[in-house]
């Protein structure tokens, strides 16, 4: 007996439709079989993952507060990835984005003005941009492979943002704790609802998030980014220049990178400090691909995520379990989703008998 | 010249009722076939006739939905190509698999799948080779050789496993007419050794000088067989499609006008190891005809539409002139601005992205000719799918392009269709200069001279038509000047009246220094860019 995977003709509207469910329930099966194994019961330790989140206003500002940078940097990602640039290195660029940002609070930071956070934020998107420029340049000049060089420079930025928060930047009266001074109030991302969590940066994500789709779906420039992606040779006889959207690709993912970054440490730590680095750059990739590459996807995608890591950080609180059982059942997740999602381009076919037969 | 006795030898082969289903198509429907031993045997049809399917299911890539097979008598299941070899079914392909950077012994080792002496390999490769008339160095890499050389790998490695059967597909479409005369001696040799051939061909004069039995296949049905020696290419040609086909009409002689398109000594180097450098062109193309580029492929074919059509650009903008400006340093946009249009080789991934719909691959090569119909809100370039679908829904009508779906994806089309609307895209602009490569590649008999019959009556209306083609057939049918290019270089274009096939075969072979026009190419190459 033998398990083929065969193309589809056309990709199949039904599956498409039909995996995220399809998804779901292969996780509350095979949860319901892990947390059964765990000895807890099942039904309760889906609640908390599932239900729990969304019925508390303060845990709903949490998803919304932790899906915000993974959404932003996700939209950014998807245009690289659409284009066929791999752009792996989004957290040094979200990192040098929150950096950049802050440089007016942390040089002035007394300096109070309606301009300053839109200063900052453009600052912080410029940051990310040139920072995402480097593999960009390196590749369109010399044929270096991007994912190396994006993802090298995730070091880089990590080890310099740790060395200015603990050295030059260093807050004089912050007990020796590495971080700079809180920021004045100009200088801090208004809070968005009542708890003082999420921030204007959600407006941003989901901003970025219809602008993006626009563009990729109705403008020309989306045309070129998915001609040259799918198909390198027909974009040149289209006339596409595909060094040209490797740099416009990797400028538009760093500079909503940086932007997540300042973001973050404008509207929620309020200082830059040294833990701005949570892998958020590393989770939008993900993020980007469970979106489809489809900006709105990665709007619900987001906020899936997020409501996955708030729902395992209260199951490890309600029920005691180990933060390594909830990274179980976020990959579970995960892995359904991918897995299903084959079935919108490929069939399962089962054969019966062996496939290699021999003479008479 | 082929003895019909051998005709009356025992059945090697034989097909009974296959069916092949994909989904819903059915690619092979009921198909009889039989192959006796000694006999070289001819299976025609169009394109999308269900030659390929049928063969790989002898070949053992695809699996018959139902039917059986009978090899030497007794039913067999072929489950993979290594037990198709086994058998003692060998198979060379249209487009060859082999790897540039390793040697001709290298690749052979790879596909006979277990480990094998080189010494002692290289040895067999050279005899066998140097026994059927098929000179191979078996050290030289697959990179360095013509495309003639490397079918010979292709051969060789089927000839190593001593097949009874032999499945060609397509065997000459690559070849000069002097290479493919050599072939058909090998093949009637290995025929006279009591193997045999089954030829798959769209050339029909070869097959009827080849071939003494046919089985032609049409919509996965078998139509006919016949004795090729005993028919004509026309009636042939008409039970292959199942109608009578077009002639290509031609009456514009000699009515041309000023030039239109000018390449004036181009050189170009060759951009990859395995490219062609482009040496030391010069042509004029005039309003009103059709100028064919003969050759080998290989040969510089697909860099010299590269370079005319901008996808390579120039150093010097006098290199090629459109319709009196100089056009060297513009892309390809800019170019077709200019009043020109290009058809690639390559229908998929060149041509048109495969899993783009019609209407999108038709915005892919229009966005800036149509900037004004087809983008709205200036820098914004909003696309106005609407006018696109229109305008793509005409040239299906045109073109006469059969599809399945509204709007489908260009995969989805067979060869001749998406062909079909590839040059429609094109000759729906009415550009003053058409540059097309291999034009009717693959395409079905009936698409191929609905497609020759537009680039003739562009070029009636005064345009200037260029096409390169390895099809001489095709060559002659429609060009007014032939020209030929040869190891990058191209021979002076002489009025198609007064060249031979002979004449062109000496030319194909021709390395560039010796073209007529008798100019050195390697100082032109050494100015060309870094």
């Amino acid at each position: 007996m033998t398990l083929f995977l065969e193309k589809r003709a056309n990709y199949s509207r039904l599956f498409s439709a039909l995996s995220p469910f399809l998804a779901l329930g292969l996780t509350l099966v095979f949860g319901t079989i892990m947390f059964t194994v765990l000895g807890q019961n099942p039904a309760e330790a889906l609640y908390i993952y599932f239900v729990l989140p969304l019925t508390d206003a303060y845990l709903i500002e949490q998803i919304v507060l932790k899906a915000t940078p993974l959404i932003l940097i996700a939209i950014g990602l998807s245009v690289c990835f659409r284009s066929g640039n791999w752009n792996i290195g989004a957290e040094g660029q979200y990192l040098i984005g929150g950096m950049i940002g802050s440089l007016i609070p942390v040089y002035f930071n007394d300096f109070q003005s309606p301009i300053v956070l839109p200063l900052m934020m453009v600052m912080g998107m410029l940051g990310g941009a040139m920072y995402a420029a480097v593999p960009a340049i390196l590749k369109s000049r010399f044929g270096t492979n991007e994912i190396l060089t994006s993802l090298m420079l995730v070091y880089v930025a990590q080890q310099f943002v740790d060395w200015l928060v603990r050295t030059p930047w260093r807050d004089p009266q912050g007990m020796g704790f590495p971080g700079t001074k809180r920021f004045n109030e100009s200088a801090v991302l208004p809070d968005l609802l009542t708890n003082g969590e999420a921030h204007w940066g959600t407006v941003f994500a989901v901003v970025a998030a219809i602008g993006t789709w626009f563009m990729l779906s109705k403008t020309m420039k989306g045309f070129e980014v998915t001609v040259l992606g799918e198909c390198p040779r027909a974009g040149r006889f289209a006339g596409f220049d595909a060094k040209k959207m490797t740099i416009f690709a990797f400028l538009f993912s760093g500079a909503l990178a940086g932007l997540a970054g300042i973001a973050e440490v404008s509207g929620s730590v309020e200082k830059l400090d040294d833990n701005l680095s949570l892998g958020y750059g590393f989770t939008a990739i993900i993020v980007a691909f469970l979106g489809r590459l489809n900006p709105l996807g990665i709007l619900a995608a987001g906020l899936i995520l997020a409501l996955s890591y708030i729902g395992g950080e209260e199951a490890q609180i309600v029920l005691q379990i180990s933060n390594r059982a909830t990274n179980v059942f976020q990959g579970l997740l995960l892995f359904f989703v991918l897995a299903t999602d084959t079935l919108i381009h490929y069939r399962i076919r089962l054969e019966l008998g062996s496939s290699v037969k021999g003479a008479s | 010249m082929t003895n019909s006795t051998k005709n009356t030898g025992s059945e090697l082969l034989t097909v009974t009722g296959i069916t092949k289903i994909f989904g819903t198509l059915k690619a092979n429907d009921n198909v009889d076939l039989d192959v006796n031993t000694g006999e070289i045997h001819a299976l025609l049809g169009e394109n999308g006739a269900g030659k390929s399917t049928l063969v790989k299911m002898l070949f053992g890539s695809l699996q018959p939905t139902s039917g059986s097979i009978q090899w030497r008598g007794s039913t067999v299941t072929i489950g993979s190509p290594s037990a198709a070899r086994i058998l003692g079914i060998g198979m060379v392909f249209q487009h060859f698999s082999l790897f540039d950077a390793l040697t001709v012994s290298e690749n052979i080792a790879l596909s006979l799948g277990e480990s094998v002496d080189m010494n002692d390999l290289a040895q067999k490769t050279r005899s066998v080779s140097q026994e059927y008339g098929l000179p191979l160095d078996p050290g030289a890499l697959v990179g360095d050789l013509s495309v003639g050389e490397r079918q010979r790998i292709e051969i060789v490695r089927c000839l190593l496993q001593d097949p009874a059967l032999i499945i060609l597909d397509e065997p000459t479409s690559v070849l000069t007419p002097q290479e493919a005369d050599k072939l058909f001696e090998t093949l009637e040799r290995l025929r006279d050794e009591g193997r045999s051939i089954l030829y798959i061909s769209h050339r029909l004069e070869e097959v009827k000088r080849l071939c003494s039995r046919a089985t032609i296949l049409r919509h996965g049905k078998v139509v006919g067989a016949c004795d090729p020696r005993k028919e004509t290419a026309a009636s042939l040609a008409s039970k292959m499609v199942g109608a009578d086909i077009d002639i290509v009409h031609r009456d514009n002689a000699g009515n041309t006008g000023e030039v239109l398109l000018a390449l004036n000594s181009l050189s170009m180097p060759a951009a990859t190891p395995f490219a062609m450098a482009l040496k030391n062109i010069s042509l004029d193309l005039r309003a009103g005809e059709v100028v064919g580029i003969a050759g080998v492929a290989g040969n510089g074919q697909s860099e010299l539409f590269d370079a005319i059509s901008g996808e390579a650009t120039q150093n010097n903008p006098d290199d090629v002139v459109i319709n009196g400006q100089s056009a060297g340093l513009l892309d390809i946009s800019e170019r077709r601005n200019l009043g020109a249009a290009f058809i690639p080789e390559e229908r998929l991934g060149h041509g048109a992205v495969p899993d783009f719909t019609l209407s999108e691959n038709l915005l892919l090569a229009r966005h800036q000719s149509d900037k004004d119909r087809f983008l709205k809100l200036g820098k914004i370039a909003l696309i106005n799918r609407a006018a696109v679908k229109i305008l793509a829904r005409k040239i299906v009508e045109d073109m006469d392009v059969r599809k399945s779906g509204e709007d489908p994806d260009a995969s989805a089309l067979s060869g001749g269709n998406l062909q079909k609307f590839i040059v429609g895209r094109e000759l729906d602009r009415n550009p003053d200069v058409m540059v097309v490569n291999q034009p009717t590649w693959g395409v079905d008999a009936g698409a191929a001279a609905r497609i020759r019959q537009a680039l003739i009556d562009l070029a009636t209306s005064g345009s200037a038509v260029m096409v390169i083609s390895q099809d001489l057939d095709e060559i002659f049918e429609i060009s007014d000047r032939i020209a030929v290019i040869s190891d990058g270089g191209l021979s002076a274009p002489a009025p198609a009246k007064e060249m031979t096939r002979e004449n062109i075969g000496m030319l194909m072979g021709a390395t560039h220094q010796a073209t007529s026009d008798g100019s050195a190419s390697a100082a032109g190459n050494e100015e060309a860019r870094p």
